[in-house]
């Protein structure tokens, strides 16, 4: 490992933490206002939605395939379906992952 | 004479360090085929085997250490990939805010690990373990279960593409990151209970849709706070 590495390493390192420390840095000297609290409650929908909605539709990031023949979009609509009406996460993964690798042993 | 009472769940640290790995074992699966990627094309692009092997594990930011080798590839400076870092990394701030009312009360000694381990993975998984209406005092436990199997998964299979390379089956053909898929949407599924989170999460994937083709996850990170402000703006309108 030369300098120049070390250097881009060591950069990286101390970027990506202080990102991630950012706020629990602060622990119980932050509270924040109303809100702020009243925002943060829709992070996770709305960030975990804009990370699988992608994926879903456009599976290989270039070409849309909103169709039956794509494992990914019927696999997901299985996982959200299950999680939906049993709320049981497993179950959910499960037969998500059953449905998607079933439709590309089929759609082969 | 003791009364010994049922257990349900699991009360003890080691017992949430445990269930924090296994719930993460879809990700951890799902992130395999990235770390055997990323290992396999570390020295082409110019990184050294040492240097590979460092990122993941001091780095640890599977979608930064991809970008990197991209650019280093292309002969980009030390400062151009710093702010790429900077830039693809940003959403980690907002989960960091968002567990803030979690992690809070506890020592730096855990809030450091616990920051180092926040991925997109680890923080999915704990906000499902957060809501979980029992009143567990060790869920950091948990958080280290997720974050401490995903980063030894992440230098295992670096490590295994590393020294496999391209004799390492195509892992990437089976189909496993479509776990993480069914992952997420398992977890974010049961969120969307009203009109407000609906919206939010509406506004986030078509925001994701519309802003995919933007570099270094920016698409996403605007897609959040889309759907973060549709989600209290309807918030505030049934409210009046």
């Amino acid at each position: 490992m030369n300098a120049r590495e070390l250097a881009l390493i060591a950069g990286m390192t101390l970027v990506t933490f202080l990102i991630r420390y950012s706020f629990f840095a602060l622990g119980e000297r932050l509270a924040f206002p109303p809100l702020v609290r009243q925002a943060l409650r829709y992070v996770p929908a709305a960030v975990l939605t804009a990370i699988v909605v992608p994926m879903v539709l456009l599976p290989d990031g270039v070409h849309w395939q909103v169709t039956w023949r794509n494992p990914w979009l019927l696999g997901a609509l299985a996982s959200g379906l299950i999680a939906w009406r049993f709320n049981h996460l497993l179950a959910s993964i499960g037969g998500g992952m059953a449905v998607y690798f079933l439709f590309r042993l089929v759609l082969k | 004479m003791a009364i010994v009472l049922p257990r349900t769940g699991p009360p003890h640290r080691l017992g949430e360090v445990w269930a924090g790995a296994r719930d993460s074992l879809p990700m951890l699966v799902g992130a395999a085929p990235l770390g055997a990627i990323f290992g396999t094309l570390a020295v082409p692009s110019g990184l050294s085997r040492g240097g590979a092997l460092a990122m993941s594990l001091i780095v640890f930011a599977g979608s930064a250490q991809f970008i990197a080798l991209t650019l280093l590839a292309g002969g980009a400076g030390l400062a151009v990939i710093l702010l790429t870092t900077l830039v693809v990394n940003l959403r980690h701030a907002l989960y960091s805010a968002t567990l803030l009312p979690h992690v809070a009360g506890l020592r730096q000694r855990w809030r450091i690990p616990l920051a180092f381990w926040l991925t997109d993975e680890t923080f999915a998984v704990m906000l499902r373990r957060y809501r979980a209406g029992d009143a567990s005092p060790y869920k950091h436990w948990y958080y280290l279960g997720s974050g401490l199997s995903m980063y030894v998964n992440w230098f295992i299979w670096t490590l295994a593409g590393l020294v496999l390379g391209s004799s390492l089956p195509r892992l990437e053909s089976l189909g496993l990151e479509f776990a993480m898929a069914a992952t997420f949407t398992g977890i974010v599924t049961p969120m969307l209970r009203d009109r407000p989170m609906l919206g939010a999460a509406l506004a986030a994937g078509a925001a994701a849709l519309a802003g995919r083709g933007l570099p270094y996850k920016l698409g996403l990170l605007l897609a959040a706070l889309a759907g973060v402000a549709v989600g209290v703006v309807l918030e505030r309108r049934r409210a009046t």
